[in-house]
């Protein structure tokens, strides 16, 4: 490994630490919470935060330590923040579908009307 | 000094990881609805491409991006596929 | 011009993206930009709704109203995580809002911020109504979110793209 400057390697610790924290405690969500529902948003936990510290600590770690700005993660952060959106609606709408025809009580502001 | 932290915190970061995949595993097989299997593989394919991001760190090789990448598409593609299933193998319309 | 390179912003972020995966060099720039040229060509076949651009000095300022707004919802999820829930207090819950707007993009864009912010999701859009149905994970007042989402997001959405 090749010797970064102190300041660098505590922020690219940093942002490590944040990232994997935030993607743990999401999937402690996803194991703990109760409906599907609330589950749902457990996993945006390591969708947003948790991807954007990991992604910006391996770009402050690559372009110091090569000397070049090196932003190749970045494609994946836009990836995943162009992929969850798609992923996470179809699933809830997927379980919505489902719920309703099994007649499931879910209670929707509009179903009470 | 700067070599040690970053041992340090990338090891910490992927212990952190590791648990967040077995925890997502534990939700796959747990379910108990079939969107819970999927919503536990959607979680496990974004862990394991963070994990792949920080082991790239740790051994100061780019090399583990694109397996970070590929893992990306195929979880996306077989998630997706997977929620249109639930949404049209089952549904009366 | 409309010709040759109908898709510009799809090409410009094609060519972006190549030039991040590889090396900035001049080959590499010939053949990015050659990809881009034929790949947003292809995107034509899909016929997609054209987009127009506004005030786009506001993009800036949505962008960080975003990233602080995210980070905020991501510590609150986080610590009703932990927490169990403020100890089984909190209620989550569905609630519907009417939007103004019909542009498919600036729709697109929201499902975007709702997703990516931890403690809303997106279940659904009635076109014929208007209406978007939210799961919220801690519901304390449902006016405070409709103001977010009305206020805040699709606002600044419409000014940019309508």
């Amino acid at each position: 490994m090749t010797e970064l400057p102190l300041w660098a390697a505590i922020a690219v610790a940093f942002f490590l630490i944040l990232g994997a924290g935030l993607t743990l405690i999401g999937s402690i969500g996803l194991l703990r919470l109760r409906s599907f529902y609330d589950r749902l948003h457990a996993p945006t936990l390591g969708t947003s935060w948790g991807a954007l510290a990991t992604i910006l600590a391996s770009v402050i770690f690559f372009s110091i330590s090569e000397r070049r700005l090196v932003l190749h993660d970045l494609v994946i952060g836009f990836f995943i923040m162009c992929t969850t959106p798609v992923t996470l609606m179809l699933l809830g709408r997927a379980a919505l579908y489902r719920d309703r025809s099994e007649n499931t009580p879910v209670v929707t502001p509009s179903d009470t009307e | 000094m700067s070599g040690t932290i970053l041992l340090v915190a990338t090891l910490v970061a992927q212990g952190m990881l590791v648990i967040a995949m077995l925890l997502a595993v534990l939700r796959i097989l747990r379910g108990p609805r079939a969107q819970d299997r999927v919503l536990g593989l959607d979680t496990l394919y974004v862990n394991a491409m963070l994990l792949l991001i920080t082991m790239g760190i740790r051994t100061g090789s780019i090399f583990f991006f694109e397996a970070s990448l590929i893992i990306g598409v195929l979880g996306f593609v077989s998630t997706l596929a997977l929620a249109k299933f639930l949404m049209r193998g089952e549904v009366i319309e | 011009m409309k010709r040759i390179l109908p898709h510009p912003f799809l090409a410009l972020l094609l060519l972006i993206v190549w030039l991040v995966l590889t090396r900035f060099t001049p080959g590499q720039f010939i053949l990015g930009a050659a990809v881009a040229l034929v790949a947003s060509r292809a995107m034509s076949a899909l016929e997609p709704t054209p987009i127009t651009l506004r005030k786009v000095h506001r993009i800036p300022v949505l962008l960080g109203v975003l990233v602080v707004d995210i980070a905020r919802s991501n510590f609150d999820v986080a610590r009703l995580i932990l927490n169990g829930g403020r100890h089984g207090k909190r209620r989550s819950g569905m609630i519907e809002i009417e939007l103004e707007t019909r542009n498919r993009t600036a729709l697109a864009l929201l499902a975007i911020i709702v997703t990516a912010t931890p403690g809303t999701a997106w279940l659904g859009w009635n076109p014929r109504r208007g209406v978007l149905l939210l799961h919220v994970f801690d519901l304390v007042e449902e006016a405070d979110w409709k103001d977010l989402i009305k206020n805040r997001y699709e606002k600044a959405l419409r000014e940019i793209l309508e």
